[in-house]
């Protein structure tokens, strides 16, 4: 075996070692330890003389192992390993004492501090002796890109790697792309027509060369690792060939039966076959199976004999399609909290409690009341209540805030005057209207005229106390700024229910190995300084599926999820860290513990001539060292982070 | 005779707990100078025998420190570390060692004063209990 040189390097780093450490004596004791050829002390090894120094001597006395002890290895391990790898020394051969952080800046006696750095160099350059070289390792990749759900942030994403000439595989779970932006009528602050703005883009994801779009299908697994993803995707029948049809729009109109509108959010019909709404893209039929006569009875089939382009296909099925991507962005979008769960509003038993989606259906020209704002009896309401923060900034519910409800809920304050001059009031927690242009809004709709209660409304009634109150609807609520309860009779409540986590987010965060925080939101990487990365390398999130945010937000958010799958990609190459498990194939009995254990299904049993043994796939392990734990017989441990070079690092520290 | 100094051995991951005892260097938040840290990569990766072998080496405590739950680089590391625990609990107490020797935490990233408070703590503890028995030369 080669002889183990040992070079040790003390850093003074300025006065933030040497003030309270004795430097010139560590690097003495240092001197004394075995395997230990030189040892030194600089003012600042970090800097290039500091690691000229390293690089000489590993040149001129063939130093075969480093450690400095310096500041912490999460600042300048990547520095001196750098230095190591210059003079031709594998970089995994270099150690790093932390003397800086962990001692000399949280002790000040001199006498403890010199000797506390002096246990942990004895313990760097004992591991040290035991660290191995490791080959960093390269792989190709895929450049193609899956984005699921085409909302606005799935849109954009697209739209951002596609005009970089990268492929793109959109998958939508619906029949058609847009999401809940494609619902509303017009955007806060500036109150442009939603769909005007998004529209263009949505025709454009259509037409690209770049943008396969999978609508109407759903992901059923995923296998692989980042550069190398394999996806299965169920393209769901719609019995009309997309290729034929020419959404001509007869079929739906000639379809004898009707069913609730979920894109009108059931304010509107539409025929069992559909197109879901006038701009829909791919603008394409398709039959709803489980309300379809003909699949329930056995007879009807009218679609068919008008549809002049032979699309209807009663026999069409399910297809599998096959994906190989290198990288992924989650845009799977949110929920809205069913209102019913707080049965004191009165969501679901007075026909003039609404959810903001209907009104903006409802207030939509292109919508099933033209536009009109309509009580159930036909006529204009004379007043309307908004109330905010439905199951938002609830103990009950949701603690966090929706970010988006004040702000839009000021948009219906404005759209209720412009169109009925009704009286409107605003129950509202705190008005937090915090991006470029709210706070501006704000004061224009309070200029309107718009009356604001602050409290939390306790109950939506029908039982009127009043004259005035008869036939109205009442709400009772604390204002805290009067400080008493105050009934207020109006015609239309409008709530505003939370944005939540998608109810399947569970199963999509399974099938992707990605984390939810405790509000079922995706988990970001880091939430200031990786906000769209996720446990899973390659795996990106944006939208509404990490948490409630507006058009803008999401678009920005997606416009760097995009950025993040066009960095894996312009890379052209995955780099495989080596530090990752290993197994001695001698030692394993292939138990399987090691599979169970791992999150990342990195560890496999397989058959290898003739026997069976475990495997570790390079791309999916993380090292994280739990396989290692379980494994009985020791054959299972992880470069760098071995038995021997922790052990070694125990025994230096408590033999003195 | 000077006052008894306990030894403890910190296995602390490198996402949370290490990075948090870097913040308290950063941010001059002192603490007793009796831990020394051995930075692990994840608090699912401490194999008992490291902590039996620091026993082994007369240490007098034993902290396995690292993210929390929802904070976790690997996803469930410290679930992991958790099952692991209570059966060297098991081991631990088998030993003749008393419970306040061992002990696992979670400290975050941006737990710095924690950390300090949890070995301020450790250190108290273990010098009202006094040398390890398995400390060579003491007598069980």
């Amino acid at each position: 075996m080669e002889e183990i040189k040992t070079g040790v390097y003390i850093c003074h780093c300025g006065l933030n070692i040497a003030g309270t450490v004795d430097v010139e004596e560590v690097a003495r004791y240092a001197g004394t330890l075995p395997n230990v050829v030189v040892a030194r002390d600089y003012r600042y090894m970090c800097s290039d003389p500091g690691q000229a120094l390293i690089k000489d001597d590993i040149k001129n006395l063939g130093l075969n192992r480093v450690v400095v002890a310096s500041c912490s290895p999460r600042m300048h391990e990547p520095t001196f390993r750098r230095a190591c790898q210059d003079a031709g020394l594998n970089p995994y051969l270099y150690e790093q004492a932390n003397i800086r952080e962990h001692c000399s800046w949280v002790h000040d006696d001199r006498q403890i501090a010199t000797e506390k750095a002096k246990d942990l160099v004895r313990a760097a350059v004992r591991r040290v002796s035991y660290n191995e070289p490791l080959e960093i390792k390269e792989r190709p990749l895929n450049p193609n890109v899956l984005i699921v759900g085409g909302g606005i942030a799935g849109i954009q994403a697209a739209l951002d790697i596609a005009n970089g000439e990268h492929r793109v595989y959109l998958v939508e779970k619906e029949a058609a792309i847009g999401g809940h932006m494609a619902q509303l009528d017009r955007t806060f602050p500036t109150l442009d027509c939603s769909e005007c703005i998004l529209t263009p883009k949505m025709t454009e994801v259509g037409q690209h060369p770049f943008i396969t779009l999978l609508a109407y299908s759903e992901i059923e697994e995923v296998a692989g690792s980042v550069g190398n993803f394999k996806v299965r995707v169920k393209k769901k029948a719609r019995y009309v060939d997309e290729e034929k049809c020419t959404g001509c729009g007869i079929c739906e109109e000639k379809c004898p039966w009707k069913v609730d509108s979920e894109f009108e959010m059931g304010l509107g019909k539409r025929g069992v076959i559909y197109v879901p709404f006038a701009q829909a893209i791919p603008h394409v039929a398709t039959i709803d199976k489980e309300h379809c006569v003909y699949f329930l009875k056995g007879k009807c089939r009218a679609c068919e004999k008008f549809c002049d382009a032979k699309a209807i296909d009663f026999e069409q099925k399910d297809e599998i399609v096959e994906l190989e991507v290198g990288s992924i962005i989650l845009t799977t979008g949110y929920d809205i909290f069913d209102a019913r769960r707080i049965p004191q509003y009165g969501y679901g038993r007075y026909d003039n409690v609404l959810t903001g989606l209907e009104f903006e259906r409802m207030t939509c020209a292109g919508g099933p009341t033209g536009g009109k704002m309509l009580l159930k009896n036909g006529q204009q309401p004379k007043s309307v209540a908004i109330i905010h923060c439905v199951g938002s900034r609830d103990e009950k519910y949701h603690e966090y805030c929706s970010r988006v409800c004040c702000m839009y809920a000021l948009k219906y304050a404005h759209l209720i005057k412009e169109l009925t001059h009704a009286e409107v009031y605003q129950m509202y927690i705190d008005m937090r209207c915090f991006g470029e242009g709210f706070e501006e809004f704000y004061r224009r709709v309070c200029d309107e005229g718009v009356n604001f209660i602050r409290g939390k409304v306790a109950k939506v009634t029908d039982v009127a106390l009043t004259e005035e109150e008869q036939g109205k609807l009442v709400v009772i609520v604390e204002d805290t700024l009067l400080g008493r309860v105050v009934r207020v009779p109006i015609d239309m409540v409008i709530l505003c229910p939370a944005l939540e986590a998608r109810s399947d987010a569970e199963d999509v965060a399974k099938l992707f190995t990605i984390n939810r925080r405790a509000d079922g939101f995706f988990l970001e990487k880091h939430v200031k300084l990786d906000p769209v990365a996720t446990a899973t390398d390659g795996v990106f999130i944006a939208g509404c599926c990490e948490g409630p945010k507006d058009i803008p937000d999401t678009v920005a958010q997606a416009s760097a999820a995009a950025a993040k799958a066009l960095s894996v990609i312009s890379r052209g190459r995955i780099v495989i860290e080596p530090t990752i498990a290993q197994v001695d194939e001698a030692l394993c009995q292939a138990c399987g513990r090691c599979e169970e254990i791992c999150d990342f299904h990195a560890p496999k049993v397989i058959s290898k001539d003739g026997l069976r043994v475990s495997s570790v796939d390079a791309a999916l392990c993380k090292g994280c060292g739990a396989c290692a734990v379980v494994c009985p017989t020791g054959a299972m441990s992880v470069r760098h982070s071995t038995r021997e070079q922790i052990n070694g690092m125990v025994e230096a520290l408590l033999e003195v | 005779m000077a006052e008894f100094e306990p030894k403890i051995i910190a296995f602390c991951c490198n996402w949370c707990t290490y990075a948090a005892a870097d913040i308290a260097g950063t941010s001059r938040i002192h603490y007793p100078a009796n831990v020394r840290i051995v930075r692990v990569m994840c608090s699912g990766m401490v194999d008992p025998i490291y902590v039996l072998k620091a026993f082994e080496m007369g240490a007098d405590g034993v902290l396995v420190a690292g993210c929390h739950e929802i904070d976790c680089h690997y996803l469930n590391g410290p679930v992991k570390c958790d099952a692991m625990f209570e059966k060297l609990r098991r081991v631990v107490n088998t030993l003749g060692l008393e419970d306040e020797r061992l002990k696992r935490e979670m400290i975050s990233t941006s737990e710095s004063p924690i950390f300090a408070r949890v070995i301020e703590e450790m250190v108290e503890q273990l010098k009202k209990l006094g040398p390890s028995p398995l400390r060579e030369g003491v007598k069980v």
